[in-house]
């Protein structure tokens, strides 16, 4: 295999040295031994090996190759007996012949100096004296005459016949190795060993010297250790305490300079922070935090933040300052103006008010941004960006003032509660294991007063702590599902218990803190069950009714729990589907449905009112609600959508029946609980019902007129509702106060700007001529490219490889046969040649033995 | 008669009136049974009635011909088989109606087997036909007792759809359901002449739901399949010909169709007419008339014919006038909400997929359903949308409407675009632009808000098929919300609540309390 690789190589390496050769004026080659390989297509880039060919000289390098290996072996086919060369080094290249010589003569050498045979008394050891031979000393002989003149003169020396005769070769080795040496050492002898003398006792000197030094080094360092030792533990192992009485005693000063040396030096801590800071630091969280659901609210999600991982610089003081990109607010277009946030400037502000209120700032923030629209409402609608600053002034104000109208009124409730919580704790016990299903969890909590539950279900939680045991995770995520689910009941029961539910709120804020992911899913799996029942309620009836009170509650909580201003939010999205559902799908045939369905709007509008998102819905409903409050039908300008009808059984629901109760209706809120006795009540009872249900609607649709007065088609949008303001309802003869925000909505939907500007599309990038650049494949074997993978060309590669060795392969074994073949053919002729020269050679002599025979006879004959 | 005559009483009964015809006489106990007010009674009654008038039948021992009167046939002192045979031939009619009506009877059950007994006679009576045929070949049908069956389907009163259901079998026998057809229609002239007041709702439903479940094959080789066996078919019969069917499908329809129906039924038959109807009549354009009357009325209704009107005018060559207009004017807030909103918004798109359409027209339907977007649910929304971005990148003249760069009219003060003008013409829409899309890219749900944020860039060649989001519902977005897995932790609320309403001062709070 490998040969025709090598042959390859060697053709081009023959390839290129005719080249070379070509070069060379000198070597010319025979013009009828080029062979010169003629391309079909001159291909640009595609390096030729094969152009030039010679032929005669390859066959040659060929031949010779085989004559030295392929002949060789085919000559030895039949010999069992092996050639062995056991010559040191013989074949060995990497070894220079000196070195190899010198091997050789120390091999030598060896195989000399054992005895041959230990009962040979006569052979003796050579005795020397300094490297001499005794015998050689003892005969005095010159050694220069020896040298040069034994041989010479034809003598028989001792040594000589010593070689010859069995003597020991390695005498005489010896004497001829030695004469360079004797040459010019007899005088240097003395001195030579005098050196080799100082030499060694030098060498021992300093290794002496060396030992001592490491000796005193290791004491030091153990002297060291101990004291270290003794300054890192107070107890000192007793071994070392008659070291010490040892030892000469430290110095005082050494002692005290190394005991401030190795003295623990006070870590830098961070001081205590004061109540400022706590509060800076707060507010900086929360304005993290605020800056997350920013970005999630224009859902920008920002992977590149949450998988990378933090990079820090070699700079970094690690002080927890760090350049947040996310932070930088970036440019968005909206309404075609550039749209620049104005939450920082707020936060500021509070950071520099903030601290003392700690405890209300959970309340005071969100209203703030509601606040600031309401605010800026009268003055100037025109943009978000350009009153930013004069807001915030506002905002703190209304901070201010809202502060102690509050605080009072709380501390006076906090007060009660305290002790109600206290009495409600003394008589409860105080362990309480994790409940396993809804049922225990139920019997737990019933017959006790909301206080009650509220601080049983607190220990349970306290209790089951999930960094107290392995299972108390799972135990809790539990929990967390069978309290959503005695929500629900609560809110269910007739009288629904609203006061526990409003209670138990915060310990379901808790518990989802902990389990966002279970929490999560399990109100998704409440919602979905919700939207499942409308669903089956539509396929079965054709229409569904306003679900029960639980369903609001839940749909409030979600709201609670989670960011409803995320631009797609795992729960909060389906939670909206799902009120869209209620309002589009829910036709309304009672008061109880009216005011279900104004709960839902309230929901709608508190769930957008960060993100100020457009819910169609919202208004349809509104409109209707407004529909069914007003008495004409006959022209009506404006168009109602699905779940209201323009005529019908239910289309004057919420007409006031009698005059009086216009008159005295009190304003107050609608009471969730009795949402659903609303029908027992008296006509009195009803009819103010019903203008509770108007006043909500209209404040609901004065907060969608402040959140959407920047949407750009807002005059179509309101269009029903202005209708209805400006021909329907003041024939109604509502009461004051509601006529007045009747006058205060239209006033404001006419203060609108009414400037519509033309859409214009973004530039989209120019798109780039074509280029006719070649497209790059790489080539791994030449002419054929691969599309495919990674492996697949490698195997397509090795598979194109082993054809090609293959077919080299076959080749050289044919040559190597029709090579042998000549080789038979010729020891043929010449074992032929050879018989028919000798049966010559017989018949000549036979010829002339006959010739001489008859010459014989002949002579015979004659005599 | 004693009630509690079994089953075995029957049997023997049974087994007497078949063997000589001297016990005759029990078939008056027989019949009485069918009477009875037990159930059970009354269904192995029917059984016996089914085997011994069966046998009857097979064996010819009913009297063949136009029947005399009882009292006439059994004075005369004539022939006492002929006697015989027009008596039992009176007992097998008495049992014939008293079947015919069980099949008002409360129990479906029994309802079910008197059906089935009726439909055993008229194959039996097929085959040994109780006529007298006039001529050679003569193509006798017990036309008769199929009326009385379908009288007993298509009750007055009382929902029969069950029945009905079960009927179907049959009608897939090319006989039956021509003969069947020919039934409706006596029928519905017979009832309406004798309801002069009005005929009940019911009826009318009971009919609609048998003349819907008639459906005819739709080649002349596909009628071989027939009840009544006959030895040969003959040619000239017209039971034998698609196009007698045909033109006795489209008899039964207008017979139906003539009367005042209920709306809900109008909206029924127009749900089927394109497929259903239409293909099976002979003559197509003989509906113009009322499906012009139809998309004339408005509402879901319109949107109904408007199915219809497409294969006329599509198949059948029908030039409606001011067709876009109408459908123009179909466009209101409703059509969002409606149940057939698919189906409108297909052939919506399919009307306006021609490229010879005026701008200002596809400008006009553009911009109308933008306006009406603006109080569509989000479902409606994920549809319209990209319906809305199709048409204006099949009229790139239209993409005025979300890319005007000119400087000159960069303020109006109003939207130019007159949403009550009915003609499109006038409605000024190329002069507008597409605010209510930039409005709904500040939708809540993010994919509304996704779809509306195409037209901030150049919108791409190519058209979006809308087929697959004609049919989403608001439980698909649900569940497609719901099982979208979001990367990373849940994100939540950092604001700790202080309870139900009390957080932020809220809404709720100031308008809602809890007790």
């Amino acid at each position: 295999m490998g040969k025709a690789r090598g042959k390859a190589l060697g053709g081009k390496g023959l390839g290129s040295q005719a080249r070379s050769q070509k070069a060379k004026p000198s070597a010319n080659p025979n013009p009828f031994e080029v062979k010169i390989n003629r391309q079909k297509f001159q291909i640009l880039g595609r390096k030729t090996r094969h152009d030039v060919g010679l032929p005669g000289i390859s066959r040659a390098k060929a031949i010779k190759k085989r004559t030295q290996t392929l002949l060789k072996e085919y000559k030895e086919r039949d010999k069992s007996n092996v050639f062995t060369d056991k010559r040191f080094g013989e074949y060995n290249t990497k070894i220079s012949p000196e070195e190899k010589m010198m091997k050789r003569f120390a091999l030598e050498r060896q195989r000399n100096n054992e005895k041959k045979s230990i009962y040979n008394l006569n052979e003796d050891e050579e005795l020397t004296h300094y490297g001499q031979s005794l015998a050689d000393i003892e005969k005095f002989n010159d050694i220069v005459d020896s040298d040069s003149d034994t041989e010479e003169r034809g003598m028989l020396s001792a040594e000589l016949t010593a070689s010859h005769f069995g003597g020991g070769g390695g005498l005489l080795r010896k004497k001829t190795s030695e004469p360079g040496e004797e040459e010019e050492k007899p005088k240097s002898r003395k001195e030579l060993i005098e050196e080799l003398i100082a030499k060694s006792k030098q060498e021992k000197r300093e290794r002496q010297i060396q030992r001592e030094n490491a000796l005193e080094l290791t004491e030091k360092l153990d002297s060291d250790w101990k004291e270290i030792q003794s300054l890192l533990s107070h107890k000192t192992p007793k071994w070392e305490k008659k070291d010490k009485e040892e030892k000469p005693k430290p110095d005082a000063y050494d002692m005290m300079v190394r005991e401030l040396g190795f003295e623990m030096k006070a870590q830098p801590s961070n001081r205590m922070k004061t109540e400022e800071e706590l509060a800076k630091e707060e507010q900086a969280r929360l304005k993290k935090l605020e800056a997350d659901r920013l970005r999630r609210m224009l859902g920008k999600e920002d992977d590149e933040n949450t998988k990378k991982p933090k990079h820090m610089s070699a700079d970094d003081l690690n002080d927890g300052f760090i350049l947040n990109k996310d932070d930088r607010h970036l440019l968005s277009y909206k309404d075609g103006k550039m749209n620049q946030e104005i939450d920082d400037p707020n936060e500021e502000e509070q950071a520099q008010e903030g601290g003392e209120e700690d405890s209300e700032r959970e309340e005071d923030e969100e209203p703030e941004t509601e606040d600031s629209q309401e605010s800026d409402a009268p003055d100037s609608h025109s943009d978000l960006e350009s009153d930013g600053d004069s807001e915030q002034e506002e905002i703190v104000h209304e901070n201010k003032n809202k502060k102690p109208v509050q605080a009072p009124e709380k501390n006076t409730n906090d007060a009660k509660q305290k002790a109600v919580f206290e009495a409600a704790r003394s008589e409860l016990p105080y362990t309480f294991t994790a409940p396993d299903s809804y049922e225990e969890l139920k019997s737990l909590l019933s017959g006790k007063s909301a206080e009650q539950q509220l601080v049983v279900i607190e220990r349970i939680q306290k209790c089951n702590h999930p960094s107290l045991a392995v299972g108390n995770k799972a135990k809790l995520e539990k929990l967390f599902g069978f309290l959503l689910e005695y929500i629900g009941d609560l809110a269910t029961k007739t009288p629904p218990d609203l006061k526990t539910v409003d209670k138990l709120i915060v310990q379901l804020y808790n518990l989802c803190q902990m389990f966002p992911e279970f929490a999560s899913s399990s109100v998704k799996f409440v919602l979905r069950d919700v939207v499942h029942e409308m669903e089956e309620m539509i396929e079965i009836k054709g229409r569904a009714s306003f679900p029960g009170l639980d369903v609001l509650i839940y749909l409030k909580i979600t709201g609670i729990l989670f960011p409803t201003s995320d631009f797609w939010h795992p729960v909060v999205t389906p939670a909206l589907v799902c009120m869209s559902q209620i309002l589009t799908k829910c036709p309304v045939t009672s008061l109880q449905d009216v005011v279900k369905g104004l709960f839902v709007c309230c929901l709608f509008l508190e769930y957008v009112s960060l993100s100020q998102r457009f819910v169609p819905e919202l208004i349809n409903f509104l409109a209707g609600v407004l529909h069914i409050a007003t008495p004409n039908k006959d022209t009506q300008g404006y168009t109602l959508v699905h779940p209201f009808k323009p005529l019908g059984r239910n289309s004057e629901l919420l007409l006031v029946s009698s005059k009086d109760d216009m008159d005295t209706w009190p304003k107050r809120g609608l009471p969730l609980s009795r949402v659903n006795t609303l029908k027992e009540s008296s006509e009195t009872e009803t009819n103010h019902v019903r203008l509770s249900c108007v006043s909500v609607c209209l404040n609901l649709i004065k907060r969608c007129l402040t959140m959407y007065s920047t949407l750009p088609s807002f005059p179509e949008i309101m269009k029903p509702i202005r209708v209805l303001l400006t021909k329907h309802v003041p024939e109604c003869g509502y009461p004051r106060e509601l006529q007045e925000l009747c006058q205060s909505i239209l006033q404001e939907m006419e203060n609108q700007d009414k400037n519509y500007q033309p859409l214009v599309c973004e530039k989209s990038k120019p798109v780039p001529l074509k280029l006719f650049t070649p497209k790059v494949v790489k080539v791994l074997e030449f002419g054929r490219k691969q599309g495919s993978s990674k492996e697949e060309q490698e195997r397509k590669r090795l598979i194109h490889k082993h054809k090609r060795e293959f077919k080299g392969a076959v080749r050289e074994i044919r040559k190597d046969n029709q090579f042998l073949a000549r080789m038979q053919l010729t020891e043929i002729m010449e074992r032929d040649s050879e018989r028919k020269r000798k049966v010559k050679q017989l018949f000549g002599s036979l010829a002339t033995q006959e010739g001489e025979w008859k010459a014989l006879k002949r002579k015979k004959f004659k005599k | 008669m004693e009630p509690e005559c079994g089953a075995a009483e029957l049997g023997r009964w049974l087994e007497a009136a078949l063997k000589s015809r001297r016990g005759a006489n029990v078939v008056f106990d027989i019949l009485g049974v069918l009477q009875s007010d037990q159930e059970d009674d009354v269904l192995s009654a029917i059984h016996t009635c089914s085997r011994l008038f069966g046998a009857l039948l097979e064996r010819r021992e009913l009297f063949v011909g136009h029947l005399p009167a009882e009292e006439a046939a059994m004075a005369g002192s004539g022939d006492a088989l002929r006697k015989y045979k027009v008596w039992m031939r009176h007992r097998y009619n008495s049992c014939c109606n008293s079947l015919s009506e069980l099949l008002g009877h409360r129990s479906f059950k029994v309802k079910e087997l008197a059906l089935c007994t009726l439909m055993k006679f008229v194959q039996l009576e097929g085959e040994y036909p109780l006529e007298k045929s006039k001529w050679e070949g003569n193509y006798l049908f017990p036309r008769g007792l199929l009326l009385s069956v379908v009288e007993g389907l298509i009750p007055t009163e009382g929902d029969s759809s069950l029945l009905i259901s079960r009927f179907q079998e049959y009608l897939e026998h090319d006989d039956v359901r021509y003969h069947t057809m020919q039934a409706v229609v006596d029928l519905v002239a017979r009832v309406t002449d004798t309801h002069q007041q009005g005929v009940p709702s019911t009826f009318w439903n009971n009919t609609f739901t048998l003349v819907s479940s008639v459906s005819l094959p739709r080649q002349q080789s596909d009628i071989s399949n027939f009840y009544v066996k006959h030895k040969e078919m003959l040619e000239k019969w017209k039971v034998t010909q698609l196009k007698e069917h045909k033109h006795v499908f489209e008899k039964m329809w207008f017979s139906f169709l003539k009367h005042k129906l209920p709306v809900n039924l109008y909206k029924k038959v127009l749900v089927i007419m394109h497929d259903s109807i239409l293909p099976h009549m002979s003559q197509p354009s003989l509906m113009i008339d009322f499906l012009t009357k139809a998309y004339d009325i408005g509402g879901a209704i319109s949107l109904l014919a408007l199915n219809g009107l497409f294969i006329l005018i599509h198949q059948h060559n029908l030039e409606y006038p001011d067709f876009y207009r109408k459908l123009y004017s179909l466009l209101d807030p409703s059509v969002f909400h409606v149940k057939y909103r698919a189906r409108f918004f297909h052939l919506a798109d399919l009307f306006l997929s021609s490229s010879h359409l005026p701008a200002y027209l596809v400008a006009a339907f553009a911009k109308r359903l933008c306006r009406l977007s603006l109080t569509a649910p989000p479902e409606a929304l994920l549809m319209v949308i990209p319906f809305i971005c199709n048409l204006l990148r099949r009229h790139p003249a239209c993409k005025a409407l979300i890319h005007r760069p000119s400087v000159e009219a960069s303020d109006m003060t109003a939207d130019p675009y007159d949403m009550e003008e009915e003609d499109p013409a006038k409605s000024h829409a190329l002069e507008s632009c597409l605010w209510e899309l930039k409005a709904l890219q500040r939708h809540y749900h993010p994919e509304v808000a996704k779809a509306a944020m195409a037209i901030n860039q150049a919108l791409s060649p190519h058209e979006v098929s809308i087929a697959q989001l004609l049919e989403l519902s608001p439980y698909e977005i649900f569940e497609k919300d719901f099982k979208k897995e979001g990367s990373g932790p849940v994100p939540l609320e950092f604001l700790q609540p202080q309870g139900l309403l009390g957080r932020r001062g809220d809404l709720a709070m100031e308008h809602f309390a809890l007790d």
